[in-house]
């Protein structure tokens, strides 16, 4: 692209040519924008407007493109120009349905469209057209890491998909749980009796399957790679280990059953005393006639104790529900009354969580006279050949002692995670690695540490990030399966916990991930959540000054070290948030078309009216995935705000560098704000940690304002939802009401 | 229908275990629709809806607990279950289709069968006049009963429930709703034999029920 041809087109459509002097604008982009191609439309969005600019791009070689319309979240499809760098100047949204409307306010209006079309000029200046990244690789084969219920359905779908699995199981046989369960929690209509597991039919398939190859009793001994050329070392117990490449992982490890020794209280080590988990197998034995305890003892009175060591506030044990073990407990309840209907069963619950059609399955057991009431248990213990279980009845609010020939605890799932990588110490990283309240617990020694799943080589450690609970998670609602590993997928009860049905599913979207991954990658694209990007990091190397902020900040672990402690970036892993080149504090992290300068361009574009003029300028770094769709929302329900603000969409808040607030405040602006999603536990943000990181670096902004003799209220960082549409509007104007308040800024008329 | 059984005809079971099926069997095979007994989740509708319901001893769902519970002595003794109006506001509201109404009743019957209904109770002392006068003729005589009803606290409470009552009742006989005759003889239904053997019958079949057991 040696050539490069700027254009401009302004549309006059949705009211814009008749509010909004386009005169002026084209005046902007001539003069001070130094467009070649300036093309007024009075529709641009139309076929006609459209072909106008295919046109140029054909006969005229336009390689930039800018368009001064609608929103660049508006008309995508229609302005969908993949050979050309292109910029949006926001003046519908952005400026003709939110400033306040008549003739009294057409200077203010006319001079932000003016200031948009400048910095729209600024930033196609700096922008290139993403090539895509050059180090892709093509191996679509998925690994399947576990091979229970869900690595299983993960593997099938995946074959079944046309994609080659790899299966790697770390016991001698497949199956996990459910090869040790007598049945299951129906799924099918009429949802009144347990059934049979299908498991049976499930391993014939996979081993039946010529796209799948498993492997038993082995397990990871190495991972290292990226999307499209992960290298895995799978190891056997007898130590032999065979290396493969895969494109994707799907990590369904599964989980391990909560330790009954942990609950003496509720009669964990009694012999009357069994988890969940301990009647499947006694179930097992029986095999549909009556069943006996494990020392051979007759049973004629059950209780099941629900929640036991689970949904617990005080911190000792789980404090999850693991939403399988009402229904567990109620088909096992089944398995007595089914062999012999005088068997005595008591379900102690304190709700009863029956999701989906558990309800019929629910009414099913009440018909077999299993007894259910609410009950609060506090101690069971052994009392003749049994034991007596001590619990309140909460709906007839007394205190009850029930004696049982066997108490079942429903314990909870505990996910089989691996290394909890937040607990490594990192000697070198710890100074610079944000002290935010998660990471604040202290660090616990090595020795402590689970074994491995995945030993990846990545520097940020060898497991999957954990959310919380030690669940492997990114988020519940928004993006299910994504890990912060790109290309590798979290499955079933190690993600959140779950049963069969779920882990079924689960497996299912999951292995479907991975299949986008694969595909991506091969085309040298991101991953989820800007799926389909062209644009990567690039790195000036010689510029580094190997401060390492970039490898320890990125959420997503795509940045390893060399021996000479340069960042090395696997593309293939990065997903684009650009929190690299926020963090780069000498700025030598760009992307094609989003980088340092891109936006410092815009900043700087500015023809910044005088200290006396009482017109601020405030400039909002908005988060393109809520804050940015938030603001156009604001607009489309002309939701006026301050003219004042100009509003800049940036990838994510953490890939705001510092040195754009610099600028801005030496440019002469009057103030700043940022917005982007919420942080912490509950966070919001697209990529995990960028939110967090960015309200950290702010954290440390008030020391420049002050060298600089500004007040501190100059910068403001707000989080805010897509929804928020009415609030950024009163965010915007009670900010520009603080800047009247502490006036303009003094550094105007430096720059 | 819910009539009253005037005769015991079971042994009373001592004490019922705690939380064993024995005294939900137990109602399940003596109280009219008992077998719904343990289908209730527990929501208390039917608590939350019934019109009556700070007045009650015990709210529907939780005499259900109770008997799942094996409380056997507090449900049949309860006053609660006499409580009930049969309005049909549980039963309408019942999201698992309960017919709480007639189990209401059918504890009720149940608990005077055994002889273990509390001594005063209006209207176990209303159902008890009601069955008396219509299982006589085959026919509800109104006069009968209300008169019945006002003196069953003696004579001077009798005479002033009238006295109160005397307006109404003559409007009622203006306006042709209301026979003073009734109170000598009354009339009754034609075939008042068939009416007998029906009830002979109904109370055979009755006798034929499963003993209690335990």
């Amino acid at each position: 692209m040696a050539d490069k041809k700027f254009a401009a087109y302004l549309c006059a459509g949705c009211g814009l040519g008749e509010v909004l002097d386009l005169g002026t604008m084209e005046k902007v982009v001539k003069r001070e924008g130094k467009m070649q191609v300036i093309k007024r439309h009075d529709v641009l969005c139309s076929a006609d407007g459209v072909q106008a600019i295919r046109d140029d791009i054909a006969n005229e070689g336009v390689t930039h493109v800018l368009i001064a319309g609608c929103s660049r979240r508006a008309k995508t499809e229609a302005f969908d120009f993949p050979e050309t760098a292109m910029a949006r100047a926001n003046l519908r949204e952005g400026v003709l349905w939110v400033v306040a409307p008549g003739t009294d306010h057409d200077e203010v209006r006319q001079e932000m469209a003016d200031d948009y079309i400048r910095m729209g000029c600024a930033e196609l200046k700096k922008m290139a057209v993403p090539t895509g990244n050059p180090n892709c690789a093509s191996n679509k084969r998925i690994l399947v890491v576990g091979g229970g219920m869900s690595g299983l359905t993960a593997a099938i779908e995946a074959a079944e998909t046309g994609y080659e699995v790899l299966l790697v199981e770390k016991e001698p046989q497949l199956g996990g749980w459910a090869a040790k369960l007598y049945k299951r929690v129906p799924f099918r209509e009429p949802y009144a009796e347990p059934q049979d597991t299908g498991l049976a039919e499930l391993i014939a398939r996979v081993e039946a399957h010529p796209k799948v190859r498993v492997h038993l009793a082995s397990t990871l001994a190495e991972t290292a790679g990226a999307p499209g050329r992960f290298a895995v070392k799978i190891a056997t117990e007898s130590g032999a280990v065979t290396q493969e490449m895969v494109g994707a992982i799907v990590q369904a490890s599964g989980f391990s059953t909560y330790d009954l020794a942990k609950l003496p209280e509720l009669g964990g080590g009694l012999p009357s005393v069994v988890d969940q988990a301990g009647l499947e197998q006694l179930a097992k034995a029986a095999n549909g006639g009556v069943i006996q305890r494990a020392d051979g003892q007759a049973v004629s009175s059950v209780v099941f104790v629900q929640c036991a060591g689970q949904r617990d506030a005080s911190g000792t044990h789980l404090p999850y529900c693991s939403g399988h073990c009402c229904a567990t407990s109620v088909k096992q309840a089944m398995y007595f009354k089914d062999a012999n209907p005088d068997v005595d069963t008591v379900v102690l619950y304190t709700d009863l969580r029956m999701p989906g059609m558990g309800e019929d399955f629910y009414r099913s057991a009440q018909s077999k006279g299993v007894i259910f009431t609410k009950g609060q248990v506090s101690t069971v213990k052994a009392a003749g050949t049994g034991c007596s279980v001590n619990f309140r009845d909460l709906i007839l609010n007394e205190e009850v002692t029930l004696g049982a020939d066997l108490v079942v605890l429903a314990t909870g799932q505990v996910p089989n995670s691996g290394v909890n990588i937040d607990l490594l110490a990192e000697p070198a990283a710890a100074e610079q690695t944000p002290t935010d309240e998660a990471s604040a617990t202290p660090v616990e020694p090595a020795a402590a540490l689970p074994p491995s799943i995945l030993n990846l080589t990545y520097r940020q450690g060898p497991d999957l990030p954990q959310l919380k609970a030690g669940l492997t998670d990114s988020h519940f609602i928004c993006f299910p399966y994504e890990t912060r590993r790109t290309g590798i997928y979290a499955a079933g009860p190690v993600r959140r916990p779950m049963d069969m049905l779920q882990a079924t599913d689960d497996a299912t979207g999951a292995a479907l991930k991975a299949i986008q991954a694969v595909e991506n990658a091969a085309l040298g694209r991101a991953a989820h959540p800007r799926s389909g990007d062209l644009s990567y990091p690039i790195v000036r190397l010689e510029g580094c000054t190997q401060c390492k902020r970039c490898t320890v900040e990125c959420p997503f672990g795509a940045i390893d070290e060399d021996e000479r402690r340069f960042p090395v970036f696997n593309e293939s892993r990065c997903r684009r948030c650009g929190t690299c080149m926020g963090a780069c504090p000498v700025r030598v992290i760009a992307f094609e078309n989003y980088s340092v300068d891109t936006v410092g361009s815009q900043i700087k574009s500015l023809d910044m009216p005088d200290e006396f003029s009482e017109r601020p300028r405030i400039l909002l770094l908005a988060c393109e995935n809520d804050a940015y769709p938030a603001l156009d929302m604001a607009g489309v329900s002309r939701i006026c705000y301050s003219a004042f603000v100009r509003a800049i969409p940036v990838r994510c808040l953490g890939s705001v560098n510092t040195i754009w607030i610099t600028d801005a405040l030496n440019s002469g602006w009057d103030g700043v704000m940022l917005m982007g999603c919420k942080r912490g536990d509950d966070y919001q943000c697209h990529f995990v940690k960028g939110s967090e990181l960015a309200h950290y670096r702010l954290s440390k902004i008030d020391d420049t304002l002050t060298q600089l003799s500004l007040e501190t209220e100059r910068v403001a960082s707000f989080e805010v939802a897509i929804t928020d549409s009415r609030r950024v509007a009163a965010l915007i104007n009670d900010y520009a009401e603080t800047i009247k308040r502490i006036g303009m800024s003094p550094l105007k008329g430096f720059n | 229908m819910h009539a009253l059984r005037t005769t015991g005809h079971q042994t009373i079971p001592a004490v019922a275990a705690r939380y064993r099926n024995n005294f939900l069997k137990e109602v399940e095979a003596h109280v009219e629709d008992g077998e719904w007994v343990k289908m209730c989740m527990q929501c208390g509708v039917c608590a939350g809806s019934c019109p009556l319901g700070a007045h009650w001893e015990h709210p529907p769902q939780e005499l259900f607990m109770m008997i799942r519970a094996g409380k056997r002595a507090e449900v049949l003794t309860s006053d609660a279950m006499w409580m009930c109006t049969s309005c049909y506001n549980c039963v309408v509201r019942c999201p698992r289709k309960l017919p709480i109404t007639q189990i209401m009743h059918g504890i009720a019957s149940y608990a005077q069968e055994l002889g273990l209904a509390p001594e005063v109770q209006p209207t176990r002392d209303f159902s008890i006049q009601f069955w008396k006068n219509c299982t006589k003729t085959g026919r509800v005589n109104e006069m009968k009963l209300t008169v019945g009803l006002y003196f069953k606290d003696g004579l001077v409470a009798g005479i002033k429930q009238v006295m109160n009552m005397l307006p109404v009742a003559l409007g009622l006989m203006k306006a042709g709703r209301l026979n003073p005759f009734e109170l000598l003889r009354g009339h009754s239904p034609k075939d008042q034999k068939g009416i007998a053997a029906m009830l002979k019958r109904a109370r055979a079949i009755e006798a034929q029920r499963a003993p209690v057991t335990h």
